[in-house]
């Protein structure tokens, strides 16, 4: 075993870390906390003196 | 000016430092791209350098490319994630005075640029032309940058952090890398400095830096704010937040290796680059999901882009976007490079990114933000938005496709040979035949740099006044 084994094991690692990754975000148990972050540039809105000025466009 | 700052004073977030980067980001971007113009027309007409040495080609033409990179495309950042983090944190920036800093600290990073460019003052290695004090002024601006930005994401007040942040996150972050190692040189004096790699391992830091520039500074970034003016202007979520993770991960990992693509056929070890190679095919994907998750939120609000110019900009920046991501992974294979390379078919790839992608997504955002910044309701005129878009549309497509023609004219030229085995062309030959491509080129960048004119008018006249139709409303009423 040479430093070239570890390089190879070196993407497999970062392959499986990449397939856990899509697996983790594609869950269903974490489909809402996605949809309340995809709201997130509409959150302030209200805080935000503009707002009746944003709505419009 | 600070009387304006006081009355559009934010009760929540500094709006101060992103007025000041939106309104520099025009300005740069003007001054950037008439110097493209000037170069474009020495190219067909060398006797434009009237033989002073610091208006020749050579010197103008990194001091455009500083512009419009770090000037035009650094100042559109700088004001956009400091908007983004903090509208999508609900937090003011952590630090005013820092935040003033970078804002000052940048501008005279770009004043010192164009002083010392024109001079002859140069590192020689390509997008980091700039001499070691400078580049030690950038590096403490970005180490303050990357305070305020992360600072402020840390005293967020809602959990998650927005898919913007984490964009524009790791382009703070990994330019800061790239900028630091690659410009590591030991000085000799204050204007020059030598490299403290050698040979090969030089070329290679170098485009390693050089690639990453474009995938962090002139993409990460730009999907930053694609992520948050375009659900924004199309009043909808993004597409699939679950793809913009999975694209922000692949994306950062495999951009890293790309650099080797810009080697080919050099004295970089064979394996390096096929390795360049097979990173930035593997690119295609990663950079595809963007696209199409910017361009998908738009889905069941396609009508929008009927009346919306300034959702046409985004829009058809990511369709730039898509189709430079395309090209450039295609211009890495080595069969394909060794036509494209030294080429005007890699200018042409540049400005496909440049002027399609990275400047139409600023163009739309500052549309955006511009009204919001200044307490107006919307811009001037939307008329001469849409007029604006027009122009950089054609300006663009008249750009790359003359420098795709003189790409492939040279590249074929170049690689002819006779049967006794001479060249069939000498090189000036290829130059001549290349003079119409420079002509179209040269109007269609005039063009875009005259819709940077427009675009100034209606900014300074949001600025200073209502909008056009709210004026016409009221001259109608008295």
């Amino acid at each position: 075993m040479d430093i070239n084994d570890l390089r190879g094991l070196s993407t497999v690692l970062l392959f499986i870390a990449f397939v856990g990754l899509c697996f983790w975000a594609y869950s269903s148990r974490r489909k809402a906390e996605f949809d309340e972050a995809a709201s997130l540039p509409f959150a302030d809105e209200s805080t935000s003196k503009t707002r009746s000025q944003e709505t419009h466009k | 000016m600070s009387e304006l700052n006081a009355q559009l004073e934010h009760p929540v977030y500094n709006y101060k430092v992103v007025r000041q980067f939106a309104i520099m980001t025009v300005i740069w971007g003007i001054v950037g791209m008439l110097v493209g113009v000037l170069i474009a027309a020495q190219l067909v007409w060398p006797e434009l350098s009237f033989n002073q040495p610091w208006f020749s080609f050579g010197r103008l033409r990194p001091l455009h490319t500083n512009a419009v990179i770090f000037a035009f495309g650094g100042s559109a950042l700088f004001a956009t994630s400091y908007y983004v983090v903090q509208r999508t944190t609900q937090s003011r920036l952590i630090s005013d005075k820092l935040a003033s800093f970078t804002f000052w600290g940048w501008q005279l990073v770009i004043v010192l640029a164009a002083i010392s460019l024109p001079m002859g003052l140069t590192s020689s290695k390509e997008y980091a032309e700039l001499i070691w004090p400078i580049d030690v002024l950038i590096a403490i601006v970005w180490v303050a940058y990357a305070f305020v930005f992360f600072g402020t994401i840390t005293k967020r007040k809602v959990s998650h952090i927005y898919v913007a942040n984490w964009f524009f996150g790791s382009f703070i972050i990994t330019v800061a890398v790239l900028h630091i190692i690659n410009s590591a040189v030991l000085p000799v004096n204050w204007s020059m400095g030598y490299s403290i790699y050698a040979g090969t391992a030089d070329a290679m830091v170098q485009w390693w830096y050089g690639h990453n520039a474009v995938g962090f500074f002139l993409t990460a970034g730009f999907l930053g704010m694609m992520y948050y003016f375009v659900p924004k202007q199309a009043e909808r979520p993004v597409y699939s937040y679950r793809l913009s993770i999975v694209h922000f991960w692949a994306l950062v990992a495999v951009y890293i290796w790309a650099g080797p693509h810009h080697l080919h056929y050099t004295a970089l070890p064979d394996w390096a680059q096929g390795v360049g190679m097979v990173m930035s095919l593997i690119l295609l994907a990663p950079s595809w999901g963007g696209m199409i998750n910017g361009i998908m939120t738009l889905s069941g609000a396609w009508h929008k882009l009927r009346s919306d110019p300034i959702l046409r900009f985004l829009v058809v920046s990511l369709s730039f976007y898509g189709m430079s991501t395309f090209e450039g992974p295609m211009m890495s294979i080595k069969t394909v490079n060794s036509l494209s390379h030294y080429t005007d078919w890699t200018i042409g790839h540049v400005h496909s990114g440049a002027l399609g992608w990275v400047a139409m997504i600023s163009i739309g955002s500052l549309y955006h933000l511009i009204p919001v910044l200044f307490g107006k309701e919307k811009m001037y005129s939307t008329d001469l938005i849409n007029t604006h878009f027009w122009m950089s549309t054609i300006g663009t497509v008249l750009y790359i496709a003359s420098m795709w023609v003189n790409g492939i004219l040279q590249g074929l030229m170049w690689r002819a040979y006779n049967q006794d085995g001479t060249l069939t062309y000498t090189f000036v030959e290829s130059l001549v035949a290349s003079y119409p491509g420079y002509m179209v080129r040269l109007a269609g960048g005039l063009i875009f740099f005259l819709g940077m004119l427009l675009m100034a008018y209606n900014v300074y006249m949001t600025v200073r006044g209502d909008s056009k139709e709210a004026a016409n409303t009221q001259a109608a009423a008295a």
